[in-house]
């Protein structure tokens, strides 16, 4: 019920964003998601690809920090208030929001938030049982 | 004899007195100090060997290295019964550097601070502003008693809250400001902000120390602040300020107050003793002090000695204005660092890296220090607050260890450079 996301550290200089993707698309490797968090000072980015291990691998190999670690992603319909819901049933639980993300799938139906929980565990005993669909890493790069 | 005959006295007679002093010195650190007979010893030299004062290259040299092997108190000469107060510095690997004074010693530096501020023109019926900061540093009290030993008036300041102290400066009519250079310019520079000139405070000269500084910052002092500026040297391990200052008639270098401080210039390499007038490591022995008295201290400071008469009539040898260092010691901010203190701190740190930068630079007036820090995966983490928290315990650490505010900068691995060797840990931007 996790998915497995990859994080990179980004110094603030000019071209490294792109370095990144380059070598991404030179291993073939596909990027389902993403988003940067950025500070004065350093940046990080967060991928969700198809291939995450290989990815690790690459990036490693040409001089990236990179971990790896587990998100949820929750799968809503497209309409108002899709992520308010969400965020309704974590916050009765208690649960906080580390840092979150989201995109539409090709068919514009659906959304899908990637989420990072304090507790995250508990988040997805909490999400199930309010009936959201949590997707399998597999099924978002299947989307 | 009182000073002014002492600092004008022939050659000879002055030289005379250093050695019977210094006679008396070795005898009672070797009688009294371990780890000095030890030494000495180990170097085949007895107290009696001491029959001129170039018999002192037979004496062995004291660095850093043996206050920190016999910290806190182990080099102190009297019980601690007579120790009435102690002062430290930074040390080069985490521990402090501690020296101590006797009452008869506070006496002594209170006695070579006040004849150091004679030599700028400083008299009982001056308003001593005294911006040194007051703590376990030597600037603050040092140049404290020397003031009141002339019975000026001194306004124990202490560092900060710099619109204030140009308040204070304009209300109490300061007339002479004991300040680190650069905190000089702060003041200089705040009182434009705030619509104060030189015109409006009664300061005629300033007394300069603690910190490196060069004839350019000089002329800068003197022209926004509208004050002969002068240069004052000094360190802990010695006594503090007092060691060593510019007379107002000196066109080049600093008195050493040499009847109380004996100083030679050795080859940075050789370590053989220089003759006058050329450049090498400062080193000085201490002939007086009581608590802690220091043989043949290497300073690692560069400078030379220079013998020849001064039109201010004192006899005293002058030092050089200290040009540089032999070793990687940086001053921001008037406080010492060592790129190793900075490398513990890092290594306590778990999972940081040992590869780390400093990066120096003057902004404004002030220096600023930032260290960079590979981010290697150990520490890594998808979450800012986790990245930032490790910046703010690194940045807290080394303030807690140096005393200095510095700023962290996280940097992709492997984009501090490596070089084979010594690796170059400090990028120094600040043009001095």
């Amino acid at each position: 019920m996790r998915v497995e996301q990859i994080a990179v550290f980004l110094e603030n200089k000019s071209g490294r964003l792109a370095e990144i993707t380059g070598v991404l698309a030179d291993n073939n490797i596909n990027i389902r998601a993403l988003s940067v968090a950025d500070t004065a000072d350093f940046g990080i980015l967060r991928l969700i690809v198809d291939k995450v291990d290989d990815a690790k691998k690459v990036l490693k190999e040409n001089g990236f920090t990179v971990g790896k670690t587990n998100v949820i992603a929750v799968e809503v319909p497209d309409r108002i208030g899709g992520l308010a819901t969400v965020l309704k049933t974590a916050e009765a639980e208690g649960l906080n929001v580390e840092y979150m993300y989201a995109f539409v799938n090709k068919s514009g139906e659906n959304a899908v938030l990637i989420f990072r929980f304090d507790d995250m565990d508990k988040a997805i005993a909490a999400l199930q049982k309010a009936q959201f669909t949590i997707l399998s890493g597999d099924q978002v790069c299947a989307l | 004899m009182n000073w002014e005959e002492i600092e004008t006295l022939p050659r000879p007679g002055l030289e005379s007195i250093q050695l019977n002093r210094l006679q008396k010195l070795v005898h009672r650190v070797y009688e009294t100090v371990a780890p000095y007979k030890a030494k000495m010893d180990e170097a085949g030299v007895k107290p009696g060997d001491i029959q001129s004062l170039a018999d002192l290259r037979h004496l062995p040299f004291t660095t850093k290295d043996d206050l920190r092997d016999n910290y806190p108190f182990g080099l102190f000469t009297v019980p601690m019964d007579e120790v009435v107060r102690v002062h430290a510095s930074s040390g080069t690997t985490g521990k402090p550097t501690v020296v101590g004074y006797t009452a008869n010693d506070i006496q002594m530096w209170a006695s070579v601070m006040g004849r150091a501020l004679a030599m700028a023109g400083v008299t009982k019926s001056d308003m001593v502003h005294n911006s040194y900061g007051y703590g376990l540093f030597t600037g603050g009290l040092g140049a404290h008693y020397g003031a009141e030993y002339l019975g000026a008036t001194v306004i124990p300041v202490s560092g900060g809250n710099t619109k204030r102290q140009i308040t204070i400066m304009r209300d109490f009519g300061s007339t002479v400001l004991l300040a680190t250079p650069s905190y000089a310019l702060n003041l200089a520079d705040t009182m434009a902000d705030v619509g104060v000139s030189p015109e409006d405070l009664k300061l005629r000269v300033g007394i300069h120390g603690a910190e490196p500084w060069s004839e350019n910052m000089r002329e800068e002092v003197e022209r926004k602040l509208g004050i002969k500026a002068v240069d004052i040297y000094g360190l802990s391990e010695v006594i503090g300020p007092g060691v060593a200052m510019e007379c107002l008639q000196s066109d080049h270098g600093l008195h050493v107050l040499e009847d109380h401080f004996l100083p030679e210039i050795v080859d940075p390499d050789t370590f053989e003793p220089l003759p006058y007038g050329e450049a090498g490591e400062l080193v000085f022995t201490t002939l007086t002090k009581e608590a802690f008295p220091i043989i043949r201290y290497r300073t690692k400071d560069i400078s030379r000695l220079i013998v020849e008469p001064c039109g201010c009539g004192r006899t005293l040898v002058r030092m050089e204005k200290v040009t540089g260092r032999t070793d990687d010691m940086l001053i921001i901010r008037g406080v010492n660092v060592f790129p190793s203190q900075v490398e513990h701190v890092l290594m306590g740190v778990e999972g940081v890296e040992p590869h780390y930068q400093l990066e120096v630079n003057r902004q404004g007036n002030l220096d600023t220090m930032s260290v960079l820090v590979e981010v290697s995966e150990n520490v890594f983490s998808d979450e800012i607050k986790v990245l930032e928290n490790l910046t703010k315990k690194i940045q807290v650490e080394i303030k807690d260890l140096l005393g200095v505010t510095c700023a962290v900068k996280l940097v992709e691995p492997r984009t501090i450079q490596r070089s084979e060797g010594k690796a170059q840990r400090v990028i120094d931007n600040r043009k001095l």
